[in-house]
């Protein structure tokens, strides 16, 4: 009989009874005499929190939670049966589905045996030999496959133009110039799976009618580039990639480029400039890229995650692919969960599963027990999404309707501490220093709202300057040349939408809520707490603390410059900030 | 303290290692900025003359983009990051710590030529929020405290 494990999990117990559960999980295991045939492992961590003591049973992956004493001969009886005790189970738990990310960790990146372990290159053969290009486009069509870059456009659709595009000269390029602050799955996907793009690049190729692709990498992840590298010089040894890739007609190569810090250069024609060899400013569309894209000629830009479910569609068929997610959001999609939840770290979950689920389920909750706020979603170039609306399911038309935007994948959580001027303060600050500075509206626009922003924040507002951020925006948004200026104002529409009273609180009151805004702060000592320790006053940089031990401290308003270094290191919280 | 800004070197290899392929001017300015660190004016002014193309065209390519640098780093580069998740968890308070115990601004290098600060955009390990590196040594979940010390152990190393 095959061996049982049982992992226990207790973290979630406020006692320190653990030892008691483990121990009682072996006692129950040596009273019916089970020792050989099931194990008992203490986990750190099994993904799931918030469901008291939880036991995984391996091999059988089954999940029981908030176990007590009362459960465990229970549960000892039904593993060494083999039975499932279905009260008991883990209910509602929200499942990943990883259809990207479905061998990152698992493989090795550096062998591309192991990729072929994982059915790899078998859809470039099948597309090759089994299927005309414009059957291939026929399979995108059906999948629904939609770009994981930002905007959503059907991938087929771009397919097709190139594809119908005239010119004997066409190229593919994957956009790998993750750029988004607070985004990583590119880069994961790339470490973790560089085969899986390589491939997906290749049958775009082929699509489109393609022989030349670029893989155009921010210079900051070295190790990316290494491993892709490392992948192509594999692939090429394989034939899979040059000159009559399998024995078929079909030829393609592929080469690297690196960015190199420019945010803007994730915009499609600002990409194609960087990659000629030029600065990244974008142009006007049209003529699109399917049109006369890199050197004029026919391309198309795929992101990173894109191109790494192409394969996983030809290995299992679009209708397959269909049939995840919502009507018009298929497939699955990354995201880097990141801010003040418990576990933060890239998820992949089918579209439309909800922000809440996101969260909570599989992020764990919020950190230190705080009230969550708002979770902001697609970067600068998006939105916050209030607590009141986290039962969204995740899809582009859903997250459009909020005011945010699907963008790469960003997805932050923000508590009670994060203060939503400041928050659109920073994302603003972000589109400001990286515009390019080509078209007016971006680069003055961006400029005036930041700095009435800054006048908000600095207790120095007026309730009119609520308008003019408002019409600014919508200059912006009309007249921008490039989607980096059109969507700079979305966290910023998107707080003033949700978030009206904490601008007003900021205008009118002088206050911040969440103690980010400096100038709208004090710190005060209050004489019952305080115990003369002096810590504070040693520690305040600009001396700004005095008094004596007989008669207390006081901070004097004038010259403190509000660091809240005393507040920090106060141990007894006789520092109150108001 | 008097930068040196200028660097000898022959860089014709490397124009002609990218002679076939087309835009590779961003190509060759990384590999020059991979060997000395930035990219010297020197360089740039021989590199002109091999393409073929005016100074002022190179230039434009480099200033446009934060990762070429005109100036020499310092020995040590301290890059903090400021990406969202960041930026939330505390890092303005580290840039300020760093700023206040080397006397230096964002971009600079201290005057014995030992740190270089840069604040960049994400350094992709958010679950490890607020991160800091110096010279590619990755320190996660810094808190402002913390700061004295970790740079104290590179001075010592000196």
């Amino acid at each position: 009989m095959e061996k049982k494990v049982i992992l226990i999990k207790d973290t979630g117990f406020k006692s320190d009874t653990t030892r008691d559960i483990q121990s009682l999980f072996l006692k129950a295991i040596r009273d019916i005499g089970a020792e050989e045939s099931i194990q008992i492992v203490r986990a750190a961590d099994l993904g799931i929190y918030n469901q008291g003591v939880v036991v995984k049973i391996l091999p059988d992956n089954t999940v029981y939670t908030h176990i007590n004493s009362d459960n465990i001969d229970q549960i000892v009886k039904a593993v060494h049966k083999g039975e499932v005790l279905e009260n008991l189970l883990l209910k509602d738990r929200v499942e990943q589905t990883r259809i990207v990310l479905r061998n990152c960790g698992v493989i090795d990146p550096e062998n591309i045996e192991e990729y072929f372990s994982k059915g790899g290159y078998t859809s470039i053969a099948k597309c090759l030999f089994d299927l005309t290009p414009a059957k291939v486009i026929k399979e995108m069509k059906k999948s629904g496959l939609r770009g994981r870059g930002g905007a959503g456009f059907p991938t087929w659709m771009k397919w097709s133009f190139a594809a119908n595009s005239f010119g004997d000269e066409k190229y593919v390029i994957c956009n790998a110039d993750e750029g988004d602050p607070g985004a990583y799955m590119d880069r994961s996907v790339l470490e973790g799976d560089p085969h899986s793009v390589i491939e997906g690049m290749t049958i775009a190729g082929y699509a489109i009618g393609a022989k030349h692709g670029y893989f155009y990498i921010r210079a900051e992840y070295p190790l990316a580039i290494e491993r892709v590298e490392n992948a192509l010089k594999q692939a090429y040894e394989r034939g899979l990639l040059g000159k009559n890739i399998l024995g078929s007609d079909f030829s393609f190569d592929l080469e690297i480029r690196l960015g190199a810090g420019a945010f803007v250069c994730g915009e499609e024609t600002a990409l194609i400039a960087s990659i000629e060899g030029k600065r990244g400013t974008p142009n006007p569309r049209p003529p699109y890229p399917t049109d006369s894209g890199l050197w004029k000629k026919p391309s198309i830009i795929n992101n990173v995650e894109t191109l790494a479910n192409i394969s996983a569609i030809f290995q299992k068929g679009g209708d397959w692919f269909s049939s995840i997610g919502t009507e018009k959001s298929k497939g699955t999609k990354v995201f880097a969960v990141t801010g003040k939840v418990k576990n933060s770290g890239l998820v992949e979950i089918a579209m439309g599963t909800s922000i809440k689920d996101i969260v909570y389920n599989i992020g764990g909750g919020v950190l230190n027990e705080k009230q969550l706020v708002a979770v902001q979603t697609g970067g600068p170039s998006g939105g916050v999404i209030p607590k009141k609306h986290l039962d969204t399911p995740v899809s582009y038309e859903h997250l459009q309707e909020l005011g945010s935007i699907m963008g790469s994948g960003g997805m932050i959580v923000m508590d009670e501490d994060d203060c939503m001027v400041d928050i659109s303060k920073f994302y603003l600050k972000f589109c400001v220093d990286e515009s390019c500075g080509k078209c007016a509206p971006c680069r003055i626009g961006g400029y005036q709202m930041l700095s009435i922003l800054n006048k908000i924040s600095e207790g120095e507002g007026e309730l009119e300057d609520m308008d003019k951020l408002h019409r600014i925006s919508q200059a912006m948004q009309k007249a921008s040349l490039c989607a980096l200026g059109q969507t700079a104002p979305n966290p910023v529409i998107s707080t003033l939408r949700y978030f009206e009273d904490e601008y007003k609180q900021h205008i009118i009151d002088k206050k911040c809520r969440a103690g980010k805004c400096s100038k709208l702060i004090q710190y005060t000592i209050n004489p019952d707490k305080c115990k003369r320790c002096r810590l504070c006053v040693t520690n305040c940089p600009v001396s700004a603390i005095t008094g004596d031990r007989e008669h207390g401290y006081t901070i004097d308003q004038e010259k403190c410059i509000r660091c809240g270094r005393c507040f920090e290191v106060c141990k007894f919280e006789a520092i109150a900030r108001v | 303290m008097e930068q040196n800004t200028t660097a000898t070197g022959d860089v014709s290899f490397l124009v002609e290692k990218w002679r076939d392929k087309k835009g590779s001017l961003i190509m060759i300015l990384h590999e020059i900025q991979n060997h000395y660190g930035f990219v010297p004016r020197d360089i740039s002014l021989q590199l002109s003359k091999l393409l073929d193309v005016p100074l002022a065209r190179i230039y434009e390519v480099i200033t446009f983009y934060n990762y070429f640098k005109l100036d020499p780093p310092g020995k040590y580069t301290i890059s903090v990051c400021l990406g969202t998740a960041c930026y939330l968890k505390g890092a303005p308070e580290i840039v300020d710590e760093i700023k206040n115990l080397l006397n230096i601004e964002e971009g600079q290098t201290t005057e014995d030529g030992l740190f270089h600060l840069d604040v960049v955009r994400c350094l992709g390990c958010c679950g490890l929020a607020p991160v800091m590196m110096i010279n590619g040594q990755i320190y996660g979940k810094v808190k402002r405290s913390e700061v004295v010390d970790i740079l104290s152990r590179y001075k010592k190393e000196d």
